[in-house]
């Protein structure tokens, strides 16, 4: 039972994580993209007087990758958040970033987490982890220190968890997955945070246990909590899944069509691979309908002989 | 109508319920209240372009004589699809349902319809595609966020995907940028397999199929129409403009939205561009054959987009010109600026357009050979080869209203404000969360622009009259320039509906007044014939 839970799932998960995401990415990959459709936020490179917006309408290939890249990393267009309210005889606008800033403090936050659980990953631990820790528990407020990643991604989460929940829209558009994945993400920072701050595991035994899984010479740890036992199996539970729900996107943000092309649709021919010959109207057609009274009228260019 | 009746009616139709209904969005229950739902193909149009399925049918009817094998059909052309653009596919995978685009659309804020949150219409289509293109919708479906597939959700996908106007805007939010438009499109090619379409696109297709332009305008009609504007011109400037029409061996053909012949407001752009084209002595001509910018097949379908795209640049290799220039049209500019190098290129009998008159060469155009006019006109400009005299425009207090797709899909953004700036002397800008890649649609376009959804069309509109209304209130704002015609078409109506006194007109037809041309008479009217007021 151990053995299924400590050293088959992880297994397990991983496969069905790798193997789920490659499968999607290439089925993603294998339609084509016919058109060249960006969305442009920007001023076009057009005239040479007319200061382009490179970074909103890229040019080039390269201002694509820095256009995806502050939308991967600072998620721009989350940034541009607005909403509305009808007042009276009045439309009035405003800015409304809550959802920008908290999505980023949850992914942020997430970030540092994983960055922070490398040290059970790697022996010697390398500096950059070491460092990251001691900066996230710059405030030193418990002993083990609280550090400030997971005070902030629990929060987020809650954020996130209590949006879909009290928003009238947010709930209006969620499905039954949406509260699991966030629920699934609650469970494995709760799990966590007892594991290390109330119920403590032997992280050496912890660490043995990963390496001993990444060197495929697995080992059994002696005595740990059941809440690492329930931390781990929400994590691998998670990682199983990530393919095959919404959490995908996190490998189709750089693949969306509307933001990973330049916008040079007019400058450079952009081939569609299924296009095929359709019908048309030919001029010979037309001609045939409408010649007698474009001759007439001397429309006929043939017939004026220009 | 009388004004307090109007007003009354207004504030009823404001009454918007924000409030989401119990019960969320599975149940695919549409009513179909008339004046907010479009009709039925005709047809005669639909076998005109040989479409499959035509038959006698409307939305309202409770049978909608769908083929024996529909639902096939549709799956069967779902997965098609899905193997065709990546687009499709992604968008249908990676959406979190993170609710950044709910309030972003003009038909949810002007109907309140849950349904008309992007997130949610697209759910519409995504729920069918879990339930059947995804294991975990196969086995878990409701829970899994699978929806079966039904003849009420087709009515459901009708309603609502005629009722996006795929302007975009949604997806400038999208940390995504998943593409309602993207979407939208993918659910009209699904219901145009089943012969579900609506007669305002599929009528103008089968015009511009036939006579080259979506109002059905035959070669000696449009010949007259433009040689009335010619009259017109000249008895408003004395200067008879020269009107080159099918003439071979032209440097320049230009294309416009048909609708600037024939409609109103846009006939004073019309004026315009033919003054403009005199003034500076460009070799151009028009076509009958291509006499139409505008694309009202993309609204159907690739195919059908391609089909009538094909006679540009079929034109333009026949009478040999050099490059094409494309008058103020929204999605006709889509179409060139994303789609039609790809649909019926390469022109590589083209030259790369260079302006005869300024010698610019516009690389950025070195592909596709077209040329949007205000690129054109803002190079004259800005070289200084027209003169203009702003005041003739005083009676304008001006704001600009950036049309979806040359905003969103072009980036085409100061050109026109340069325009204008160089034109007039008053100009204002909408508040800031409503122009520029932000803009909000006029509600009518993708083909929505019909008579029989005019209450859908107010209510996607509003939005746009209000930021209007605000900057009328703020500095007198009494005009509203745009460079699309289905915005010249729609606007007019929301507004006298939401702000009254605020008229619309195209960048040229303002350019058209400023415009001194060589050896005119002393201007006393406008382009509409009202006089003009110098200050």
């Amino acid at each position: 039972m151990k053995y299924l839970l400590l050293v088959c799932f992880p297994y397990l998960s991983l496969f069905l994580f790798l193997s789920g995401i490659v499968s999607r990415v290439v089925s993603w990959a294998k339609s084509p993209v016919p058109f060249r459709i960006p969305l442009v936020s920007g001023q076009e490179l057009s005239l040479p007087w007319v200061k382009a917006s490179r970074l909103e309408s890229p040019p080039s290939k390269g201002w694509v990758v820095l256009r995806l890249l502050t939308e991967a990393v600072f998620f721009r267009s989350l940034l541009r958040g607005e909403t509305f309210r009808l007042k009276g005889e009045r439309l009035i606008f405003s800015n409304r970033r809550y959802l920008w800033f908290f999505s980023l403090l949850f992914h942020l936050s997430m970030l540092v987490i994983i960055l922070r659980h490398l040290r059970f990953f790697f022996e010697p631990v390398p500096d950059f982890v070491l460092f990251l820790q001691q900066l996230d528990g710059i405030f030193e407020l418990s002993h083990p220190t609280v550090l400030l990643s997971t005070v902030l991604f629990t929060s987020a989460l809650f954020y996130l968890l209590s949006r879909r929940i009290f928003d009238e829209r947010a709930r209006f558009v969620s499905l039954p997955s949406d509260y699991v994945i966030l629920l699934l993400l609650l469970s494995v920072a709760i799990t966590g945070i007892l594991s290390k701050h109330f119920f403590r595991t032997d992280l050496v035994e912890i660490k043995r246990l990963i390496l001993g899984l990444l060197s495929f010479t697995p080992y059994v740890p002696k005595d740990v909590s059941p809440f690492f036992y329930l931390h781990l199996l929400s994590v691998c539970l998670l990682f199983a899944i990530i393919p095959w729900t919404k959490v995908v996107h996190m490998a189709g943000i750089l693949m969306s069509p509307t933001r990973n092309l330049p916008n040079t649709s007019r400058r450079e021919r952009h081939i569609n691979p299924w296009d095929y010959p359709v019908k048309v109207r030919t001029y010979e057609e037309y001609k045939k309908e409408f010649g007698e009274v474009m001759k007439a009228q001397g429309l006929d260019a043939e017939e004026r002989g220009d | 109508m009388q004004r307090k009746e109007v007003t009354e009616e207004r504030q009823d139709l404001l009454k918007i319920d924000y409030r989401t209904p119990r019960g969320g969005w599975f149940p695919p229950k549409v009513t179909f209240k008339r004046g907010t739902y479009c009709y039925a193909a005709p047809v005669k149009h639909a076998k005109n372009l040989d479409l499959p399925f035509p038959r006698e049918w409307q939305p309202h009817d409770l049978d909608w004589k769908l083929p024996e094998n529909w639902k096939e059909i549709v799956l069967d052309g779902m997965k098609r699809l899905l193997k065709k653009y990546r687009s499709f596919k992604l968008f249908m995978d990676i959406c979190v349902r993170c609710g950044a685009c709910a309030d972003k659309c003009h038909f949810y804020m002007g109907t309140g319809d849950p349904k008309n949150m992007p997130v949610v219409r697209a759910e519409l289509l995504r729920s069918v595609y879990r339930r059947y293109f995804t294991w975990t919708g196969r086995i878990f479906g409701r829970l899994a966020g699978g929806r079966e597939l039904t003849e009420d959700v087709i009515k459901e996908w009708f309603y609502y995907f005629y009722q996006c106007t795929e302007c975009r805007r949604c997806a400038l939010f999208c940390p995504f940028g998943i593409d309602t438009c993207e979407i939208t499109m993918m659910a009209r090619e699904l219901l145009n397999m089943i012969g579900v379409n609506i007669q305002w696109i599929v009528e103008p297709a089968s015009n511009s199929f036939r006579t080259g332009n979506h109002l059905g305008v035959p070669p000696h009609a449009f010949k007259e129409t433009l040689e009335f504007a010619v009259d017109e011109i000249e008895n408003i400037t004395g200067i008879r403009v020269n009107l080159p029409i099918n003439r071979k061996g032209a440097e320049v053909l230009f294309v416009a939205p048909s609708a600037d012949y024939f409609a109103s407001p846009h006939w004073y752009t019309l004026l315009g561009y033919l003054m403009l084209f005199h003034e500076i002595g460009l070799d151009y001509t028009w076509s009958t054959f291509a006499s139409e910018g505008g694309n009202f097949g993309f609204f159907h379908s690739f195919e059908l987009g391609k089909r009538l795209n094909a006679k540009i640049y079929e034109e333009a290799k026949r009478l040999k010109v050099r490059w094409i220039l494309g008058g103020e049209c929204g999605h006709m500019w889509r179409v060139i600026h994303q789609y039609m190098d790809t649909l019926n290129g390469p022109a590589n009998f083209l030259d790369v357009p260079r302006s005869p008159i300024t010698g610019t060469v516009f690389s950025h155009a070195k592909s596709t050979k077209m040329v949007h006019i205000c690129e054109f006109t803002a190079d004259l400009i800005h070289h200084g080869k027209i003169t203009l005299d702003r005041r003739r425009n005083d009676k304008w207090i001006v704001t600009f209203h950036d049309s979806c797709n040359p905003a969103r899909s072009m980036g085409l953004l100061e050109e026109p404000r340069y325009i204008l700036r160089s034109v007039c002397n008053n100009f204002y800008e909408m508040p800031e969360n409503t122009i520029r890649e932000r803009t909000l649609c006029c509600g009518s376009g993708a083909g929505l622009g019909s008579d029989e959804n005019i209450e859908t069309r107010l209510r996607g509109g509003f939005p746009r009259a209000y930021a209007v209304r605000y900057v009328k209130e703020r500095y007198g704002v009494n005009l509203l320039c745009c460079i699309c015609a289905i915005d010249k078409a729609t606007f007019p109506t929301v507004f006298e509906y939401f702000v009254p006194g605020v008229e619309v007109a195209g960048l040229h037809e303002l350019v058209g007044n400023a415009l001194i041309m060589k050896g005119e008479k002393e201007r006393r009217v406008d382009l509409r014939g009202e006089p003009i007021d110098v200050r």
